[in-house]
């Protein structure tokens, strides 16, 4: 018996709705929207910076090349927002720590509305601060410090006397970065699910075991997550190093003298406006260095968020 | 291992609320004691006080006694950290640590306030552990793998095993079946049986066939009506509250002619 049977007649589409359509169009819009600003960004710094990469050495500001140029630059930034964090990630954990797991309800609530106000405030009000107030201060306290404990490079001194310090500008851009960690983070503990707190908790566990054991892990990736956003500002951060930091000198570890590597946006910032020609190319290339390097900051955290997605807890 | 407990004339509050009023009851060392009645008649809140979980809420608090052999678990001096190492707990959804391997996840209790343990003595223990659990065979060649990985029932194996991987005196039970296939409870019920030769074992159970399966003793609890407290109906061997309960209310609730 041949019988053959017919496939009916497939529509090619499911149908649509005008509202799902829209949509999905305005989303993917938004998405290519900010494609195009990033590639928009990086033609422009490449084009802009590109006379500076082909100018012979002699005609970069300094006569000594494009390289050496930005070398101290580079190494001021990231000198600058690396030691920053290293002081206000534990602290933003510890405060979120606090807020979420140890202070009464009254407490934490005033509390992180302070941190979300801190958030508030403009960086050129930091900056002001750091050079007003932070800045004297620290005069005494570094002069010790290098007399003590100069065998420590970062110490090694001597210490300045208006106290417009790397280590000023570092503290700044500490407390600039520590309310969007802390706010992060916090918000990363508040989902800490139930479940795994009672279920550190009913094998015995302390509380600081259990936050050990259910709320540190659960917001892992929040942590590394909110780090390279602080990371990211502090990078990125124009104003209030540019009002702090005494820059001067080169590549140096020493946090507490008045010569200091100048930051990229800090040196972009005070250059700019008596610039002219190949000058102007080297600063967009300079630009061009902060661009990738926060490029790279960000694809590094993704990295590390990824490599123990199954430990996650999103499965 | 296993111990008594002794419960006396127990009110449990939140703040001004009294949830549960007057429970006593003794709970004997390797039996299983179920605790059935119909929900929000505070059977697991009594439960969790035996070890002092309640105490999370804040402003929940309890009076009258419970006595576990000799020692008062609410006695001033007592921390309930360590209540809570002698008695363990199952929760009713199955919850290893997500970011912990299995073996971490049994380990995870025996790495708590220091305590340092020999690499092959913590392999022996997370070894005894699973496989008093039922559940070694099924994981011992993927111990590193994530324990949130493995199927339901064998989530809730897990817990168990981390449980008794403290080797606690007495194991709680919150509802552990609730979210799982027939096999799985099936699985987790012989394992109880196996369990009450070295444990004191309380479960909470809206499952009356199952607490008439596993337990030797059972506890009926209900409330008055809505806005009144919990209590204690009556309490007495397994076989005699599913055939001659003495209580109207408990005949009621077993028999179906309940609300």
């Amino acid at each position: 018996m041949a019988s053959t049977t017919e496939a009916p007649p497939r529509k090619d589409r499911a149908p649509q709705r005008p509202g799902d359509r829209i949509f999905a169009g305005i989303s993917t819009g938004s998405g290519v929207l900010i494609l195009l600003a990033l590639a928009g960004v990086a033609v422009f710094l490449v084009t802009e910076a590109w006379p500076s990469l082909t100018a012979p050495a002699e005609d970069i500001p300094g006569g000594e090349g494009l390289a050496l140029y930005i070398w101290p630059l580079l190494f001021g930034t990231l000198i600058s927002a690396v030691l920053a964090l290293v002081i206000a990630v534990p602290l933003a954990v510890a405060i979120a720590l606090f807020i979420t797991h140890y202070a009464p309800r009254s407490i934490a609530k005033a509390l992180g509305y302070v941190i979300d106000l801190l958030a508030a405030v403009p960086s050129i009000i930091f900056g002001l601060w750091g050079i007003n107030v932070l800045a004297p201060v620290t005069v005494d306290p570094t002069t010790w410090l290098s007399e003590h404990l100069g065998w420590i490079p970062f110490f090694a001194g001597p210490a300045s006397s208006t106290g417009r310090t790397m280590l000023v500008a570092i503290i700044v851009l500490a407390v600039m970065v520590l309310p969007i960690i802390t706010a992060v983070v916090r918000e990363a503990f508040t989902q800490t699910p139930k479940l795994h707190e009672e279920a550190a908790l009913a094998i015995g566990s302390t509380r600081w075991e259990m936050i050990r054991m259910a709320a540190l892990p659960f917001a892992r990736s929040s942590i590394i997550g909110a780090s390279m956003l602080g990371l990211g500002r502090a990078l990125g951060e124009t104003m209030a190093v540019a009002m702090v930091l005494s820059a001067s000198g080169g590549v140096s570890f020493n946090l507490i003298s008045s010569e200091n590597p100048p930051t990229i946006a800090a040196n972009i910032a005070l250059q700019f406006p008596e610039s002219s020609g190949i000058a102007i190319n080297t600063l967009i290339a300079s630009g061009l260095v902060l661009f990738a390097i926060t490029l790279v900051v960000n694809m590094i955290a993704r990295a590390v968020i990824n490599r123990r997605k199954d430990f996650s807890g999103a499965n | 291992m296993a111990k008594r407990i002794e419960v006396k004339d127990l009110d449990i509050y939140y703040d001004k609320f009294l949830a549960v009023q007057g429970v006593s009851m003794t709970i004997q060392p390797r039996s299983v004691t179920a605790l059935i009645g119909p929900s929000g008649c505070g059977k697991s809140t009594f439960l969790r006080t035996l070890n002092r979980m309640h105490e999370l809420v804040p402003n929940a608090r309890v009076e009258g006694s419970i006595v576990m052999d000799d020692d008062d678990l609410y006695a001033p001096s007592v921390d309930p950290v360590n209540v809570r190492r002698q008695i363990g707990m199952v929760f009713q959804r199955a919850n290893p640590f997500p970011t912990m391997s299995i073996y971490d996840n049994v380990a995870a209790g025996l790495k708590l306030n220091n305590r340092r343990l020999k690499k092959s003595e913590m392999d022996d223990l997370v070894e005894r552990s699973l496989k008093s659990a039922n559940l070694w065979e099924e994981v011992k060649d993927r111990l590193q793998k994530p324990g949130s990985g493995l199927s339901g029932g064998q989530q809730q194996r897990l817990c168990i095993a981390r449980a008794v991987a403290v080797q606690p005196e007495v194991l709680l039970m919150d509802e552990p079946c609730s979210a799982l296939d027939p096999i799985s409870t099936q699985a987790i019920e012989d394992l109880m049986l196996e369990l009450k030769a070295n444990y004191t074992i309380v479960i909470v159970t809206h499952n009356m066939q199952q607490a008439a399966r596993v337990s030797d003793t059972t506890g009926f609890f209900n409330l008055q009506g809505v806005g009144k407290p919990g209590e204690l109906v009556e309490i007495d061997e397994t076989t005699k509250i599913f055939s001659t309960p003495s209580q109207k209310a408990t005949e009621d609730y077993i028999s179906g002619r309940f609300g």
